[in-house]
């Protein structure tokens, strides 16, 4: 027995002082990642023309994704609202109910978490394809940093285009949660729509939009941190690919859940 | 067709400056380089000089450092110790914004070409230009169609790299490299994975460049013949360290083993 525990010991100790190790390391790089993209970022000249091409590939081409999503939501949280609030006798609350998620919560994380799927693959992929193809090394060669040209770009547009589409999914959402109940029990737009705001303010809706721009920096910098280290061949895109998708998630509900708290704190 | 015989570059200018005296600075100077990954030193107190107008061809086994002497020469990679000059200037430590301004003097070509495949083929080009140069964009268009019909790919110039073979990839990336009028060209592998004929070509297309632009050269392969074609010097690396430099015909009267078996493949 003891000498079992002799054995196993070390074993253990060592394998959770390298985890933890890597833990550190890897926030460490991506500290490091994070300076030198925001340095670039804010030190002229300015890569315009690669920001405008980088809102188009992130936002219009995630646009027909979102716009579908925020629409499946908002059929779904109607009809399963609808028959819970009819047990409790407040089926007149539905419109507002819609609306108050939508805009609140579901709108803000689902548009997220598509984009996450969509973007941060595509950015890793694309990033991980040219470290590993010396892409961006002949970049570096060129004289131009990789880090203003390549990862600044793409963060700012996730960061700016988040919010707008935020936007369209929560319109989506609203728009066919109105046509799910329409189906069950007609009533008009406008009505459905007035009972919905009457009661939202700005403070309802401004930091839950906004917040979606923190999830656009975590898209975009847990992606292009993937793809700027990517290494070994087309396993090591592919690697790229995956983990970007699968941390930006990660991060993303994890981020919610702060914000959410501080959004209560500061905004109720 | 292209023979290899026809292209041999023949015997360095410097060579005659040398012996009446009039020694140019080097246009690159490398002095006690030494550069490890973890454990393992790839190379140990490398040096090596190379005169304006002069190709100085790097051989050695696969894996044996090549590559990463060019990223070390361009700032890519930083050394362990030694020291890098470009033009006199020592660029080892430099801040990034002087650095990016020695860059502008030395191009690259990449082995496999590393052209930007989200971009065509002329965009390639332009991309430096567009960067580093004040040209409006008429005069820009005009010297992106000088750098193509300077190596051949002026009919390609709104394909994509992905539609390109090897060979026209490389003579695409050639031309981004000339895009800002180097004086000093690193090759890396320029030859590698190409056929017989294509390499030929491609050796006739360095040969030509040089001719026209005097610029200084180093050429990393393994390709003995290549080398001897476009090169008036030659290195040769093992385990780290440069076991012999000299003309080709230098190589030739070494009766080392390694450089017996490097020059004759047995």
């Amino acid at each position: 027995m003891a000498n079992s525990a002799n054995i196993d010991g070390p074993g253990t100790l060592s394998v959770t002082r390298d985890l933890v190790v890597q833990f550190f390391e890897w926030f460490g790089n991506l500290s490091i990642f994070c300076a030198r993209w925001v340095w670039a970022a804010f030190a002229p000249p300015y890569e315009l023309r690669e920001l405008v091409r980088q809102f188009d590939e992130l936002g219009s081409k995630s646009l027909p994704l979102v716009a579908i999503a925020g629409a499946a939501t908002g059929i779904v949280l109607t009809l399963s609202t609808r028959d819970s609030l009819i047990r409790f006798g407040a089926k007149s609350l539905l419109p507002a109910v819609v609306v108050f998620s939508i805009i609140k919560e579901s709108g803000p994380i689902i548009t997220a978490l598509v984009v996450s799927g969509r973007a941060a693959a595509g950015i890793g992929a694309e990033l991980g394809a040219m470290k590993v193809t010396e892409q961006i090394d002949a970049m570096e060669a060129s004289a131009v940093n990789p880090y203003k040209f390549l990862v600044a770009t793409r963060v700012l547009a996730c960061m700016l285009m988040l919010p707008l589409l935020t936007l369209i999914s929560d319109f989506c959402g609203i728009v066919m949660g109105w046509v799910a109940n329409t189906a069950a029990e007609p009533i008009s737009l406008q009505l459905f729509i007035h009972d919905g705001f009457k009661d939202v303010t700005f403070n309802d809706f401004l930091p839950a939009t906004l917040k979606t721009a923190v999830f656009g920096l975590i898209i975009g910098v847990i992606s292009c941190f993937q793809g700027m280290h990517a290494s070994g061949g087309t396993e090591g895109v592919e690697r790229a690919a995956t983990n970007s998708v699968v941390l930006a998630s990660l991060f993303i509900i994890l981020a919610d859940v702060l914000l959410v708290r501080l959004i209560l704190v500061f905004f109720s | 067709m292209v023979s290899r015989q026809t292209l041999r570059k023949q015997p360095p200018e410097t060579s005659s400056k040398q012996a009446n005296g009039e020694q140019k600075a080097p246009s690159l100077h490398v002095e006690s380089l030494t550069k490890s990954f973890g454990r393992q030193t790839v190379l140990k107190g490398i040096n090596l000089e190379v005169a304006q107008g002069e190709t100085l061809s790097v051989l050695g086994r696969s894996g044996t450092g090549k590559s990463v002497l060019l990223k070390l020469l361009i700032g890519l990679l930083q050394p362990d110790s030694g020291s890098i000059q470009v033009n006199g200037e020592e660029v080892t430590n430099l801040p990034l914004k002087e650095l990016n301004e020695v860059r502008k003097k030395v191009g690259f070509l990449f082995q496999q070409a590393a052209l930007y495949d989200s971009l065509t083929v002329e965009e390639n080009v332009a991309f430096p230009l567009r960067r580093h140069s004040k040209m409006c964009n008429d005069q820009r268009n005009k010297r992106v169609r000088e750098l193509l019909a300077s190596v051949g790919m002026e009919k390609d110039a709104h394909k994509l790299p992905a539609e390109l073979s090897g060979g026209m990839q490389k003579r695409v990336g050639l031309a981004r490299a000339l895009a800002l009028r180097p004086e000093i060209l690193l090759f890396d592998e320029p030859t590698a994975g190409l056929d017989p004929i294509t390499a030929a070509e491609t050796d006739d297309l360095i040969l030509r460049l040089q001719k026209e632009r005097h610029m200084a050269s180093v050429v990393v392969t393994h390709d003995i013949h290549g080398a001897r074609a476009v090169s008036d010097r030659l290195a040769l690396l093992r385990d780290g360290e440069i076991l012999i430099e000299g003309t080709f015909a230098d190589l030739r009267k070494s009766r080392d083993p390694f450089v017996m078996q490097f020059l004759h493949g047995s």
